[in-house]
């Protein structure tokens, strides 16, 4: 499953970060974070619950980019 | 500007004054220390935060990081204006590049404001809208003038002009009546039109575009590969660099020289090269400069799949075409009547009436030609001769239209036509009268293309045909194409290209141009592959990696040079940044480039890079 989701980033290379570490974390397939748009597209794994994941993803961008939000 | 950078805005201003204040004040020591405390926080509280927080989180070398390190260093060693200073330049430089960054988004977003919000449908007289996704395929939605047509249909009542800019970059409207298909993107500008969907939402054009859209910068460009790749082992690599700058020199003084440490001075050194070589010009002008590339191509027209493909159109070198349709207007027209012994609208006229119960495409061409209401009541006594044409009688008068075998059987000597095209002879009450040309046209700008291919450096044009040769060989001399291949079938086509694809330069890339109909393997087997005239295509978007909305060939050409020019501006700004910084961080390390000269390098440096980047944006209309 694919989901798009509306993000919010100051800088080209944080949204590097954040795609990084959504495609780190469990559950998620593949990221791609594109700056020039301010989305991310995650694929789940198969039979993830993608809003239980994205909480992890949100958590795990956080961390790497303090300043970035995730609209879920 | 938005609510987060005004307010940076307003931070710099207090700083600024702040400082100029301070410089005024005849204070020293720890009470300039403390005063000087105030502006520096004022402008610097959030990365240091920031910096905290990435050690924390395991985020150690990054930009706040440099930043933090540079600016608390240069205070705590005395330098209090030049550490405030830094961070007043730095954060300045970030407020700039986020200012220019969402600059160029929201013309960017322009393009893509062709998402419609709502269909309108009528329920029992009334219209509702509703959520273009919920329509159903076979539904009719009405489009009030000044809406955007929402879903991809046919138009089942009213007449009116659409306005294609956003979606071709062309901005003269276009004329759409009943019967006609109109997609999705368009916006109806003056009456009222009634339209069967023939696709659902997610399938119209205008879903197509926006997924393409959204989904450019997902595939990312070996420049910008490189820059991230570089980033990953550069930052850590210069905070090493700086550690030893600062602890070598003094020690191996202290050690093997005997001499003083000079502790404060090798560390000064070592915070102003931290300085110099934060990566973020690189790091923000490069995916930038691709962004502003794309956005540009993208305000005319034209819609690049991903940085990737811009940078491969760069390296074009051969360009193959497809004729029909892309070079041609793939539409039969009227091209010439010669050697008519009557008045020249008088013969379209008896030949277009004769025809009129034909629905050939060479009596559409004919009608069309005439150009006015057939009346074909005029008209009787119509025969069809299978495969030679036709006899009718027009007012009663014998009208034979048709080709020359038409002629012969009727034993009417004729006119051999010189020019290549399709031959309609025409004779009246048993006379010759004289013969229509009808042929495929040339597009009015093709010549200017092929011309333009060349101005901007590609050394080879070819055209790939289905046609009888003497058609393409003619096509291809008026247009001076270097390399014609006709009556090819379409699998011959993909042959030809792999041929062509061996004999281009080790460099050089091949691009394929088409319709997008019947060529999909063809598109997808060249180094790059173009599809014009994609509005309405789905084979063509999903094929191609370069799409242009409409079918004006010009725009290869200018899609090249959109592509050149982007890719020029990504190697000026790896080439001055890269450089400035190297000879930066060896002035730094020599101790003759101070906090100053590395305020420059970075700040400086970012700000000229991204100017630059923001140039690809600009395309010449």
């Amino acid at each position: 499953m694919k989901k798009t989701y509306k993000i919010e980033v100051d800088c080209a290379n944080c949204a590097n970060k954040m795609e990084e570490a959504a495609k780190k974390t469990p559950g998620v397939k593949d990221a791609v974070v594109n700056f020039m748009a301010l989305k991310m597209a995650v694929e789940f794994e198969e039979g993830e619950d993608p809003k239980a994941v994205m909480e992890t993803v949100l958590k795990n961008c956080k961390k790497v980019e303090d300043d970035c939000e995730i609209y879920l | 500007m938005n609510k987060k950078q005004k307010k940076m805005l307003i931070r710099i201003i207090v700083a600024t004054v702040l400082i100029v204040l301070l410089e005024l004040l005849p204070v020293e020591g720890m009470l300039k220390f403390v005063l000087f405390l105030i502006p520096y926080l004022v402008i610097g509280y959030d990365i240091l935060k920031k910096a905290v927080k990435g050690i924390l989180n395991k985020q150690v070398f990054d930009e706040n990081f440099l930043m933090a390190v540079a600016t608390v260093g240069a205070i705590a060693l005395g330098d209090f204006e030049e550490g405030v200073a830094v961070m007043l330049f730095y954060q300045i430089g970030e407020l700039f590049q986020s200012y220019a960054v969402g600059k160029s988004r929201r013309n960017i977003s322009q393009l893509m404001d062709i998402r419609p919000d709502y269909a309108n449908i009528e329920e029992d007289g009334s219209l509702v809208k509703v959520d273009p996704d919920e329509v159903e395929l076979g539904t009719v939605i009405v489009v009030q003038p000044g809406e955007k047509i929402p879903i991809d249909g046919i138009i089942v009542e009213g007449n009116t002009s659409l306005n294609t800019t956003a979606l071709t970059g062309e901005s003269l409207p276009r004329d759409a009546k009943e019967g006609e298909e109109v997609i999705s993107g368009c916006v109806n500008m003056t009456g009222l039109i009634k339209i069967r969907t023939t696709k659902e939402f997610g399938e119209s054009t205008v879903s197509k575009i926006l997924d393409l859209v959204e989904n450019a910068s997902s595939k990312k460009s070996k420049s910008e590969q490189f820059i991230t790749k570089f980033a990953r082992y550069y930052t850590p690599a210069v905070c090493y660099g700086a550690l030893a700058l600062a602890l070598l020199p003094p020690v191996i003084r202290m050690v093997f020289l005997n001499l003083t440490p000079e502790w404060g001075n090798w560390i000064l050194r070592a915070l102003t090269f931290l300085v110099i070589s934060c990566p973020c010009a690189l790091v923000i002008s490069i995916p930038l400069s691709f962004f502003a590339g794309i956005g540009g191509a993208g305000n005319a027209g034209i819609l690049i799949k991903g940085s990737n493909y811009l940078e491969t159109l760069s390296k074009t070198d051969c360009v193959v075409f497809d004729k029909t349709g892309t070079m041609t207007q793939g539409v039969f027209e009227v091209a010439g009547v010669h050697h008519n012994t009557m008045d020249k609208e008088k013969l379209l006229e008896y030949a277009a009436l004769a025809e009129s119960y034909s629905s050939h495409p060479i009596s559409k061409s004919l009608q069309k030609a005439y150009g006015k209401e057939l009346d074909t009541s005029r008209v009787t006594d119509v025969e069809e001769i299978g495969g030679n044409g036709v006899t009718a009688k027009v007012d009663g008068v014998l009208v034979a239209a048709g080709n020359a075998r038409l002629m012969e059987k009727l034993e009417i000597s004729f006119e051999e036509c010189h020019s290549v095209g399709t031959v309609v002879h025409v004779a009246i009450d048993g006379a010759y009268a004289g013969h229509i040309l009808i042929s495929d046209m040339i597009k009015p700008t093709a010549k200017e293309a092929i011309l333009e291919l060349k101005k901007a450096g590609v050394s080879k044009t070819v055209m790939l045909t289905g046609d009888m040769d003497n058609v393409a060989k003619q096509v291809a001399e008026e247009l001076k194409i270097d390399e014609v291949h006709s009556q090819l079938l379409p699998a011959d086509k993909v042959s030809i290209v792999e041929k062509l694809l061996g004999e281009t330069k080790k460099n050089g890339k091949l691009a394929f141009v088409g319709d997008g109909i019947n060529d999909a393997p063809v598109l997808s087997r060249a180094d790059i592959g173009i599809a014009m005239g994609a509005l309405g295509s789905d084979a063509a978007i999903e094929a191609a990696d370069v799409v242009l909305m409409d079918d004006d060939p010009i725009k290869i050409a200018k899609a090249i040079q959109i592509s050149r020019k982007c890719l020029r501006i990504v190697y000026e700004n790896i080439a001055f940044a890269l450089g400035v910084k190297a000879v930066c961080l060896v002035l730094g390390a020599l101790g003759i480039a101070g906090m100053w000269m590395a305020i420059f390098a970075d700040v400086g440096v970012m700000v000229i890079a991204v100017l630059n980047a923001i140039r690809a944006l600009f395309v010449k209309k």
